[in-house]
């Protein structure tokens, strides 16, 4: 098994250590604005167990994913609003 | 007996007693709205809000179409949080039976000027991507629409207000006499007619009203614009519903602006639990996902249940109850209240002002079921 998986957010190639949910990657590299409300205020985790939604972003294309409630993945694609 | 203190007492502030008070204020009579909690606390605030033509009977046509032509009159005037958009519905054939509903359907319309589009597989493919590949055929009814019901009852309330009419709030009506309705604190409202508009609990004013609770569960998902785009309805939904057996589920998904999608159908008699049934739901979901394979992969954030107030004819009670002619039904629309309340509510002003109707309202008038034991009992 390796150690680092290797993904992307936005865009952007990171690797994180293999156990990483997506929000703590995402936090780490320095995205703290997750995802913003239907009207247009902007949005950031808030309980991290996977209740209050606010973590939201879409993963490989789905919509609507909580970050703090998946790991990583390689190959993965992250993309906040 | 006190002197009449209004023309009009409206029991009931759903949809159907909304518009029923913006009609009869607008025709210049005294109003008073009577509503044991709030604005569109029943079927109302459960239903899809689907504006549609239907054709099950020419009456039930009829009607329909009258009102959703009220609606489109009204569209500019409604508010935005009504959230009125033309969607049309495609209402979809999965198999060769079903085909020959459609083209029964296209038919219908036709003859009666409805503008209609025959889709085939690959038309309805490019109409809707989502829906799964082998499915025959589509038609597709452009004028037909959707909208929030609650605010379009809220919005109804406040014209009859604005037009003089009152409203009381929190008030459950314990009995209807012939000129007052008693409240559940012991107080009355005189009322020179009084119009029941209480949906499903229409018979515990008036006993003896053959209307049966038809209990129907909805789901709403997360945001996800774009993976629908008309009213979807499996044409077989007319198979089960016209059958009336105990538990029926069927495809209809319909588009929100807002990117949700509100996932039905469902139809049980019998069922007096207002929870939800996770076995009902489980089917009705799995429908869904039969048509739209995606949509296994989305988020539900919400599930509810509702009653429709049905008749044994599936047409609505419209007009004065036998024998006791100042008192007046606009009950048992079923799962039409929406479309119809508008109609309903110009065929009730008419009614009692005896002004022309606009269209026949004997298909709908009480008085019909006296031999079809809608009326079960002697009033």
């Amino acid at each position: 098994m390796s150690e680092v998986v290797s993904l992307k957010i936005n865009g952007m190639p990171i690797e994180v250590p293999f156990g990483t949910t997506v929000l703590v990657a995402l936090l780490t590299n320095g995205v703290t604005g997750i995802r913003r409300s239907v009207t247009g205020e902007p949005r950031g985790p808030l309980c991290g167990i996977g209740v209050c939604f606010e973590c939201r972003v879409t993963i490989n294309a789905q919509p609507h994913c909580r970050s703090c409630q998946i790991l990583c993945q390689d190959g993965m694609d992250v993309r906040t609003e | 007996m006190s002197p009449r203190a209004y023309d009009v007492v409206i029991v009931g502030a759903g949809i159907v007693g909304a518009a029923c008070a913006a009609e009869c204020a607008s025709a210049g009579l005294k109003v008073a709205v009577v509503e044991a909690t709030f604005v569109g606390s029943g079927a109302t605030a459960a239903g899809m809000g689907h504006i549609v033509i239907m054709d099950e009977s020419d009456a039930q046509f009829v009607l329909t179409r009258y009102s959703q032509a009220l609606w489109d009159e009204l569209a500019d005037e409604l508010p935005p949080d009504c959230e009125f958009r033309k969607y049309g519905t495609i209402w979809i054939a999965a198999d060769e039976e079903e085909l020959g509903l459609l083209r029964r359907k296209e038919q219908f319309y036709r003859e009666r000027g409805i503008s209609v589009e025959l889709l085939d597989e690959r038309t309805l493919a490019e109409a809707e991507p989502n829906l799964r590949r082998d499915l025959r055929g589509g038609l597709l009814v452009p004028g037909d629409s959707v909208l929030y019901p609650p605010c379009a009852a809220r919005f109804l309330l406040e014209r009859a207000r604005d037009r003089g009419a009152t409203t009381f709030f929190g008030q459950p009506v314990v009995r209807l006499d012939e000129s007052k309705v008693k409240l559940r604190d012991g107080s009355s409202i005189a009322a020179g007619v009084i119009i029941n508009a209480t949906g499903t609990w229409a018979s515990e004013l008036t006993p003896g009203l053959a209307i049966k609770k038809r209990k129907g569960h909805l789901a709403i998902t997360e945001r996800y614009p774009g993976i629908v785009h008309h009213q979807l309805v499996e044409v077989g939904y007319l198979k089960s519903t016209h059958a009336h057996e105990a538990e029926a589920v069927a495809f209809n998904v319909q588009p929100r602006p807002t990117g949700q999608l509100l996932i039905g159908s469902s139809r049980q008699y019998s069922a007096e639990d207002p929870r939800v049934d996770h076995n009902i739901l489980a089917r009705m979901l799995a429908r869904a996902c039969e048509y739209i394979p995606q949509l296994a992969e989305l988020s539900v954030i919400r599930t509810w249940t509702g009653f429709r107030a049905a008749t044994p004819d599936n047409l609505p009670l419209i007009g004065p109850l036998p024998g006791r002619e100042r008192i007046y039904l606009a009950t048992g629309h079923e799962g039409l209240g929406i479309t119809m309340s508008l109609g309903t509510a110009k065929l009730l002003v008419a009614h009692v002002l005896n002004w022309p109707l606009p269209i026949p309202i004997e298909p709908y008038l009480p008085s019909r079921m006296e031999h079809a034991a809608c009326l079960r009992s002697s009033l």
